[in-house]
């Protein structure tokens, strides 16, 4: 950002959830925030990782169980549920065209623009080990993959701290 | 009409938040100081959120005009 503002405090989100809603919510935020020219980082962890995980590649993981949660767990940022009303499906379809004609952006057009904003996305270690997940899994857009503590050094200077 | 040199517009009619200061940062990147940009939206909310935005940024909020659903922001690069 060429904004001036530099001494702008952090704003740091964990993305547990792997609601289609909730995300729009994480990246509403974080583009806002990020248009503001607060310097944005947003901590992908356990179901959250669904939001930014690469289309296809059904079968990931080592053992029967990781390959077993990861295919009944599928999911990418054009197929996440909604935390409510669902109905199988019916719901992210109404919604996504709700939203498409009141022009909001679609969450996979969200990643790109909170993305060029410089929005920092980290995939969480643990949930990785534990579901047997790759950085090769993730897009693109996404950066190193951190733990814990990383995400506490940036998160314990910043103003703005988010559970979602 | 306006009173303002405007260098860039910046149409942002049927966006809605956070569209519209998210479109006026990335517009602004390409722009030099002092220069001059008018943004033109119908989200009533941006009336409220693109001053503040321009506060937290730095930028100069010169004037907001209002022509039927249509919101004229004027901001100077700061």
């Amino acid at each position: 950002m060429s904004n001036k503002v530099t001494n702008q405090k952090p704003v740091t989100i964990v993305l547990f959830s792997g609601e289609l809603d909730k995300a729009i919510a994480a990246f509403v935020i974080a583009t806002s925030a990020a248009s503001m020219g607060m310097p944005v980082s947003i901590f992908f962890t356990f179901w959250g990782l669904n939001v930014i995980k690469k289309e296809g590649g059904l079968l990931k993981g080592a053992n029967w169980m990781q390959k077993m949660l990861n295919m009944m767990n599928y999911g990418h940022s054009r197929r996440l549920a909604i935390s409510k009303m669902n109905m199988l499906g019916m719901g992210p379809a109404m919604l996504k065209v709700m939203m498409s004609r009141k022009r909001v952006p679609s969450l996979a057009e969200f990643i790109k623009t909170a993305h060029s904003l410089g929005v920092k996305f980290y995939p969480c270690e643990m949930s990785m080990t534990v579901m047997g997940l790759k950085k090769e899994n993730f897009i693109d857009e996404c950066g190193e993959v951190i733990g814990a503590v990383s995400y506490l050094s940036i998160a314990k200077d910043s103003q703005v701290n988010l559970f979602i | 009409m306006t009173q303002y040199q405007v260098d860039k517009t910046l149409d942002a009619r049927g966006l809605c938040c956070p569209m519209p200061s998210v479109k006026t940062a990335l517009a602004l990147e390409g722009m030099a100081d002092s220069e001059v940009i008018e943004i033109l939206t119908d989200d009533p909310v941006s009336k409220r959120d693109l001053p503040l935005w321009a506060q937290a940024t730095g930028n100069k909020l010169l004037g907001i005009e209002e022509a039927g659903t249509t919101i004229k922001i004027y901001l100077r690069k700061g």
